[in-house]
C-alpha cells in the first residue's frame, strides 16, 4: 500500500508540475470569464455600433415621444422623403423610419437603409411605436398622463419547484446548462485524463522502466498508482477551474454592477435589492440565474460520477496502453471504449434532454458505462434518489469489473514487446494464470 | 543462497522453461547462458517475482520466495529505461523508495553512489539530456542503490563501451567481494571466464549443463595441446597424435594437436625430445565459448 502511495505521488506531482498543467489551469477559467464577459457586454450593448435612426414624422404623433434606447438612437429629421432616401443610398449606416400622416387611420410604416436592420433594432422600435400609439390612443379617449404614468405594470412568472421539504426558487434554464456543462465536461475529462493515462502506460511500456518497477511492485499496483494518481490531477483541476472562475466571476460582476448595486441600495431595503438588481439588465439575469443552481447537490454528484466514470474507463484504457507499443497503433481498441461514449453523448443530447423520465433514459443513466454522462444531463431534470444509489453503486461495481478485467490484460500486456496484439490475443492474456 | 527447483514456465503454445533446477551458492558470481529466445529472462523474471511459475519452487535464504524479498534483489533488465523527462536525483530516489528504503536513507545512499561514479553533477538532469551510456550508469546505481543481497544482471555490458564496461565490471567484483550474490546472464563467454564462479546453460528451455566454470571447462578437455619448437619432425608411426593447426613462424614449428588417448603427455614428450628442442607446450582447455557453441549446436 506504502508503495502504491509512493507511485500515486509520483503520477500526481509530475503532472502538476508540468508547465500544461499550470496554463491549463488559468487558462480555462479565463475562458469562462471571457464567454460570461462577452455574454453580459453583448447583452447589455446589444452589439458594438448603435445605429442611429432618422425619423421623418409627417403625422406630429411621435415628434417628441421618442427616447434614445439601448439598441437605438432615435434623431428626429428635418429632411424630406426623397432626400433622406438619397442619403441612405450614398452613406450604408444610415436608417431612416418613414411616418406618414395618415398613420393614425392604420398606415403602414417604412424603413429604409442599405441593409436590412437587425432583429433586436426592429423590435426595439416596434415597440417604442406601439407604446407611443397607446399612449396617444389612451390620452385621445380621455385618460390623463397622471394616470396613465400609475399603470406600468411588470410582471414576470417565477417558476418554484415543490417538494417535500418546501418550495424553492428553481431557474430550469440555468440548472439544464449547469447539467450539459457537466455532462460535457465529464465527456470529455473521461478521454482526456484516461488518454493520459493510456500514454503513460506506453511510455512506461517504450521506455522500459515498466520491469524495473514492477520488480519491486505488483503489476496491478502500478496501474492503480497510475489512475488514482491521474485521477486527482484532475480533481485538483476542477478544484481549481471551480475556484478561480467563482472568484473571478464574484470580482467581474461587482466591478460590471457595483454602480447599479449601490444606486439601488440608496433606494431600496436589503432583501429587496436583488430582485431590483435583476430587473435592470439581463447581464444580471445570468448572476441570479447562476445563484439558484443548487450547486452543493450538483457539484459532489459531479465529482461522484466524474471519479466512477473515469475509473471505469481509465481502466479500458490502461489495457489499451499496456497492449500496445506506440500511440498509432491504439486504433483499433479504442473503438470498443470510444462507441459507449459517444453513444451515450449523442442520445444525451438528441434524447435524455426531450425525455428526461423515460425508460430509455432510465437505463441509460443506470448502466455503468453510459450512467457519468447520461446523469448528468438527467439530473437537473430532478432525479429520485433511489436510482441515484443505484447508478452510484452499479458505477462502483462497473469500475472494480473493468478494473480486474483490465489488469489481467495489463499485467501480461506490459511485457510483451514486437507483437501484433489482437483481440483474440487480449482474450488470451486475460485467461492466463498469474 | 538462491535455489530454484523444478521451473516450469507454460505459455499459450510453448514452454519457456521446461523443469529447470539450479543451485546459486551465496557469495558467488553465477552465469546464466544461453542463447537468444532460451528462457534465461523468463527465469530471471520468476526469480524477480514479475511473473509466477507454472510448477516449481524457488527458495532464498532457504525461505520460499515471497514479496518481501523484493528489497533484497537488485534488477537491471536487459532492456533499459528510465522516466525520460524526469530529473535522475528524482527518479532515483523514486526507484528506491520502491524497493523500501525510507526517503533520508535512499537519498544517502544515491548521493555515495552518484560521488563514487563521479556523476554529482547529474542530479537535476533529465534523463533525456543524458547520452545512453551515461543512462547506463545511472541505472545500474538503481539496480544496487538499496545493497542487494542478490543481484541480477541481464546482459551488463550491453551499451557500454569498454572503459564503462570495466567500470561496471569493477564495481559487480566490489560489490561481490562485499557479499553480494550475483546472478548474470550474457552472451559474452569472456566476461564468463573473466567474472563467474558458476554458470547454468539454458537451451531451449530445459538446463542442458551447470556447474564450477573450471569443473566444466576440466569436463570438456579433449586432450588437445599447443607445442611449439626448433626444427622438424618425422609423422608418428603409431597414432599418438593428430594435427590440427600447424604454423611456423622465424623458425619455430606452431602446432595445435590432439593427443590419442592411449597415449600420455610423457609420451608425446618422449617422442619429440629426440628430435627438436621444445619452446612451449600446453594443454588447451576449451573456452566457455568453445563449450557453449558445442553444447548448443548438439
Amino acid at each position: 500500500m506504502n508503495k502504491t502511495l509512493l507511485i500515486i505521488k509520483r503520477e500526481y506531482f509530475s503532472r502538476v508540475k508540468k508547465k500544461s498543467f499550470l496554463i491549463m489551469t488559468f487558462l480555462v477559467p479565463m475562458l469562462i470569464i471571457g464567454m460570461y464577459a462577452l455574454i453580459f457586454a453583448l447583452s447589455m450593448n446589444g452589439g458594438d455600433n448603435i445605429p442611429t435612426v432618422e425619423v421623418i414624422d409627417e403625422s406630429g404623433i411621435f415628434e417628441k415621444a421618442f427616447d434614445d434606447k439601448k439598441a437605438v438612437n432615435f434623431e428626429i429629421s428635418e429632411l424630406s422623403l426623397t432626400e433622406a432616401k438619397k442619403k441612405v443610398i450614398n452613406n450604408e449606416d444610415a436608417f431612416v423610419l418613414y411616418i406618414p400622416k395618415d398613420i393614425s387611420i392604420g398606415g403602414s410604416i417604412e424603413m429604409f437603409a442599405q441593409k436590412k436592420a437587425g432583429l433586436s433594432v426592429i423590435s426595439t422600435i416596434e415597440r417604442e411605436l406601439n407604446d407611443q400609439m397607446r399612449i396617444k390612443l389612451l390620452k385621445d379617449a380621455g385618460i390623463d398622463s397622471e394616470t396613465l404614468d400609475k399603470i406600468k405594470p411588470n410582471l414576470s412568472v417565477v417558476s418554484k419547484e415543490l417538494t417535500v421539504e418546501g418550495e424553492k426558487d428553481s431557474s430550469s434554464g440555468a440548472a439544464m446548462a449547469v447539467g450539459f456543462a457537466a455532462a460535457i465536461l465529464i465527456y470529455m475529462s473521461l478521454f482526456i485524463y484516461g488518454i493520459q493515462v493510456m500514454r503513460g502506460i506506453i511510455e512506461e511500456k517504450t521506455s522500459r522502466i515498466v520491469e524495473v518497477v514492477i520488480s519491486s511492485v505488483k503489476p496491478f499496483q502500478l496501474m492503480m498508482g497510475k489512475i488514482i494518481g491521474i485521477g486527482l490531477v484532475g480533481l485538483t483541476q476542477f478544484m481549481l477551474w471551480i475556484v478561480l472562475s467563482a472568484s473571478l466571476m464574484t470580482l467581474a460582476s461587482t466591478i460590471l454592477f457595483k454602480d447599479k448595486i449601490e444606486q439601488v441600495k440608496s433606494e431600496m431595503p436589503m432583501n429587496k435589492q436583488m430582485e431590483a438588481v435583476s430587473t435592470n439588465g439581463p447581464g444580471m439575469d445570468i448572476v441570479k440565474a447562476v445563484q439558484t443552481v443548487q450547486w452543493t447537490y450538483i457539484l459532489p454528484v459531479f465529482i461522484i460520477f466524474f471519479l466512477g466514470g473515469y475509473m471505469l474507463y481509465s481502466a479500458l484504457f490502461a489495457a489499451v496502453g499496456s497492449a500496445v507499443e506506440s500511440d498509432t497503433e491504439t486504433q483499433q481498441f479504442m473503438l470498443p471504449i470510444t462507441l459507449p461514449l459517444l453513444f451515450t453523448y449523442i442520445m444525451s443530447f438528441s434524447f435524455i434532454v426531450n425525455n428526461p423520465d423515460s425508460s430509455l433514459s432510465f437505463w441509460l443513466s443506470i448502466i455503468p458505462f453510459t450512467s457519468p454522462i447520461a446523469m448528468m444531463v438527467r439530473l437537473p431534470f430532478g432525479v429520485p434518489n433511489w436510482e441515484l444509489a443505484l447508478s452510484i453503486f452499479l458505477l462502483i461495481g462497473g469500475f472494480i469489473f473493468t478494473t480486474w478485467v483490465a489488469s489481467r490484460i495489463y499485467r501480461v500486456g506490459i511485457l510483451m514487446y514486437g507483437k501484433k496484439v489482437s483481440f483474440k490475443e487480449l482474450g488470451k492474456w486475460f485467461m492466463y494464470k498469474e | 543462497m538462491l535455489s530454484i527447483r523444478n521451473i516450469v514456465k507454460q505459455y499459450a503454445n510453448h514452454r519457456a522453461l521446461d523443469n529447470v533446477s539450479i543451485e546459486v551458492e551465496k557469495g558467488s558470481i553465477f552465469g546464466l547462458l544461453g542463447p537468444n529466445g532460451a528462457g534465461k529472462t523468463s527465469l530471471i523474471r520468476i526469480i524477480n517475482q514479475i511473473t509466477a511459475p507454472d510448477h516449481g519452487e524457488i527458495f532464498l535464504n532457504g525461505e520460499k520466495l515471497n514479496p518481501t524479498h523484493v528489497s533484497t534483489i537488485g534488477y537491471l533488465p536487459e532492456e533499459r529505461g528510465l522516466y525520460k523527462k524526469m530529473e535522475i536525483g528524482e527518479q532515483m530516489l523514486y526507484l528506491a523508495q520502491l524497493k523500501g528504503l525510507s526517503k533520508s536513507d535512499a537519498t544517502a545512499k544515491i548521493k555515495f553512489w552518484f560521488e563514487k561514479m563521479e556523476i554529482q553533477s547529474w542530479w537535476n538532469k533529465k534523463v533525456e539530456d543524458l547520452s545512453k551510456g551515461m543512462q547506463q550508469k545511472v541505472q545500474f546505481i538503481a539496480t544496487v542503490v538499496h545493497n542487494p543481497e542478490l543481484i541480477i544482471l541481464d546482459e551488463p555490458f550491453s551499451g557500454f563501451d569498454p572503459v564503462n564496461a570495466q567500470l561496471i565490471t569493477n564495481e559487480i567484483l566490489e560489490l561481490n567481494n562485499k557479499g553480494a550474490t550475483i546472478i548474470f546472464s550474457t552472451h559474452r563467454m569472456e566476461s564468463v571466464e573473466q567474472l563467474c564462479d558458476s554458470i547454468a546453460l539454458i537451451h531451449k528451455s530445459k538446463k542442458i549443463l551447470d556447474g564450477k566454470v573450471k569443473d566444466i571447462r576440466n569436463l570438456y578437455r579433449n586432450n588437445s595441446y599447443r607445442i611449439a619448437f626448433k626444427g622438424s619432425i618425422n609423422t608418428p608411426t603409431n597414432q599418438m597424435f593428430s594435427i590440427n593447426n600447424e604454423k611456423i613462424e622465424d623458425g619455430i614449428t606452431h602446432l595445435t594437436i590432439l593427443i590419442d588417448p592411449k597415449f600420455s603427455v610423457n609420451d608425446l614428450l618422449n617422442f619429440l625430445i629426440p628430435q627438436v628442442q621444445i619452446t612451449e607446450l600446453s594443454e588447451i582447455i576449451p573456452s566457455m565459448n568453445d563449450i557453449f557453441i558445442q553444447n548448443v549446436k548438439n
